[in-house]
């Protein structure tokens, strides 16, 4: 028999992941180990940690990255600058948006379910109404987070379909876990559940075709495969384009995106947060990393799709937003069209639309969270009261948290000294240099029609009285103070001086192949 | 019988099951469809791993059952919670969330 050969692996490298999935497995354990009193806190300080702890020894293997000890486990994970740069980002987006999980005072026992199992409505259902919520969450979102950065370093389709299933599966379930509403959380959760695996199937597909077409999967074979080939290139553009359908579902690109604003709403607002930041930071660096490194010989032939794709996505994401009466799903499609303003300068297909998108990432990511977490802040007796009308007049109940949401509103709309105009400046400068003007055009079109509904809630939030049923903002706690002031100030930042974090993206554009 | 006719079943078997999930209303039944595309593409892996003489395709079948394995097993978990509240698994009556 011949001797088993093994891959090197490099425990260093691939720490920032063992160190989330192996706090997770703690996590597990938590949950039966540790008496309920007291397992909230055990459980966010553990997260943190983890959290932490991973972040810094992404930080640590800045500057040692070499073209030899970028792949590890026999290339099935490539940690490039690239790669890097998205765990760091992935990091920090998640650590923001899970002290958004941890935050128990602004309703009795937090914003999830105490067990999500019993029946809405039924007798059990109002027994644990004041029970403390469930704290699997945690390591749910570890699971969830280890997967995103195992998805934005995958080297190889297989790698890829893993950890795609590896961070959706445990959103599904976080969907359905709100204490309010259930009915609408078990539903979004539905709805997440069978578009997602349906999308993840066309994935699985797609790489069962790449495989017959370059006898490999991992994405120098298919560099290759796809410069040196002689074939027809069927097998190719098939499997190119189902393994871009369930990418660009993950993205929320359109026509992909109908599952964004049902599951926006429906899920819990800590959750929505964690899915508007990282699960798209996560879908955009794999698919930077696909099209970038594995397909970059089949531009020609997806540019133009793509940007059909970009197009169609700002507009659906612009004009539907306009129609939106619930603010929770005003920002779902405004994360429509901001994966359509993503796409394009994905599509400059120059470093410098790299290292925009890049930035974009981090700069959406901070400026969505911070919107999530004031959304949560202004409840009424059924939760949260996120009918438009509702927050008319706000601006006079509480000057200081419409004055926050409208900056973060001005952020979206990109107004200059917010992070969201240096976005999208960049995005649309990267494309203009790489000869897709016409979708800059697109872009600035769908950002003035976008700026209407951002500068409608504005408008109702200072100009109009505030009436009987205006709900109160809720004082916010420690950690919801801590989320909204790290967004706000990040948004500003980013907008004076982006200089650090341009300079960052810079440096992390370039991918090892 | 050249293995390409395998290939042809498993884009066969993956249409039914894109279909299917678009016209069916039950729940359960959408999710078998879903599996049975995870199926074809287990099928067209194992094809051109014989097509392409190596092995690669059919340790990709393997990780990929086990991923179905877990889809089910969420699956099945937010199908059955949706059940107990609305005593029916139509995804035609989970119509609360709209426009």
């Amino acid at each position: 028999m011949p001797e088993l050969k093994l891959p090197d692996i490099d425990y260093a490298a691939l720490l920032p992941m063992l160190i989330l999935f192996g706090a997770a497995c703690v996590g597990v354990l938590i949950e039966g180990f540790v008496p309920r009193s007291v397992r909230n806190m055990v459980q966010l300080v553990l997260s943190l940690a983890a959290m932490v702890a991973a972040l810094v020894f992404v930080i640590r293997r800045a500057g040692e990255v070499t073209a030899e000890n970028a792949a590890t486990i026999g290339g099935a994970i490539m940690i490039d600058n690239m790669g890097l740069f998205m765990e760091g980002a992935l990091l920090v987006l998640g650590l923001v948006s899970l002290l958004l999980f941890g935050e128990r005072t602004l309703e009795r026992g937090g914003a999830f379910v105490p067990h999500a199992a019993v029946t809405v409505g039924s007798e059990r259902d109002r027994e644990q109404a004041v029970d403390s919520g469930a704290t699997e969450v945690y390591p749910l979102a570890l699971f969830s987070l280890g997967g995103m950065l195992m998805f934005v370093t995958a080297n190889d389709l297989l790698t890829m379909f893993v950890a795609l299933e590896v961070f959706s599966l445990p959103l599904y379930l976080m969907c359905a876990l709100a204490r309010r509403k259930r009915l609408l959380s078990q539903e979004s959760a539905l709805k997440y559940f069978l578009l997602g695996a349906y999308a993840s199937a066309f994935f699985l597909f797609g790489v069962a075709m790449i495989y017959g077409f370059a006898k490999g999967v991992d994405f120098r074979a298919i560099h290759e495969a796809v410069r040196g080939s002689e074939t027809s290139p069927t097998l190719l553009l098939i499997g190119l384009a189902l393994v871009a359908i369930g990418l660009l579902f993950k993205i929320a690109a359109a026509p992909f995106h109908v599952w964004t604003p049902d599951v926006y709403q429906g899920a819990p607002t800590p959750v929505t947060a964690f899915m508007a930041a990282c699960t798209k930071a996560a879908a955009f660096g794999a698919l930077l990393r696909v099209l970038y490194v594995g397909f970059d010989g089949a531009k020609w032939h997806f540019t133009p799709v793509l940007g059909a794709v970009a197009v169609l996505t700002m507009l659906v994401g612009a004009v539907l937003a306009v129609t939106q009466t619930d603010l929770k799903r005003l920002l779902a499609y405004s994360s429509v069209a901001n994966a359509g303003y993503l796409m394009v300068g994905l599509l400059g297909g120059n470093k410098d639309g790299l290292s925009s998108t890049l930035f974009y990432l981090v700069a959406y990511g901070f400026t969505v969270i911070a919107a999530f977490a004031l959304v949560s802040l202004v409840r009424d007796a059924d939760g949260e009261a996120t009918h438009l009308s509702r927050w008319a007049g706000l601006g006079r109940r509480s000057p200081l948290f419409a004055g926050i949401f409208t900056f973060l509103l001005l952020a979206f709309a990109g107004i200059p000294l917010t992070s969201g105009f240096m976005a999208k400046f960049g995005v649309f400068g990267a494309a203009i240099a790489g000869d897709q003007t016409w979708l800059v055009i697109f872009g600035v079109l769908t950002s003035i029609v976008l700026a209407f509904p951002y500068l409608r809630v504005v408008v109702m939030m200072w100009l109009s009285e505030p009436g009987e049923t205006t709900p109160s903002v809720s004082i916010p706690g420690v950690l919801t103070s801590a989320v909204l002031g790290i967004g706000t100030v990040a948004t500003l930042l980013l907008g004076v001086l982006p200089g650090p974090l341009l300079e960052l993206a810079d440096q992390a554009s370039s991918f090892i192949r | 019988m050249t293995p390409m006719w395998y290939i042809v079943l498993a884009t066969v078997l993956f249409s039914i099951g894109a279909v299917g999930v678009l016209i069916r209303r039950n729940a359960i039944v959408l999710f078998m469809c879903i599996e049975l595309m995870l199926n074809a593409a287990n099928l067209a892996l194992v094809t051109f791993s014989r097509i392409n003489g190596t092995l690669d395709g059919q340790i990709m079948a393997f990780f990929a059952m086990v991923v179905a394995a877990a889809e089910v097993v969420i699956g099945l978990a937010i199908i059955m919670l949706i059940f107990r509240t609305r005593r029916s698994a139509s995804v035609d009556d989970a119509n609360l969330l709209k426009y």
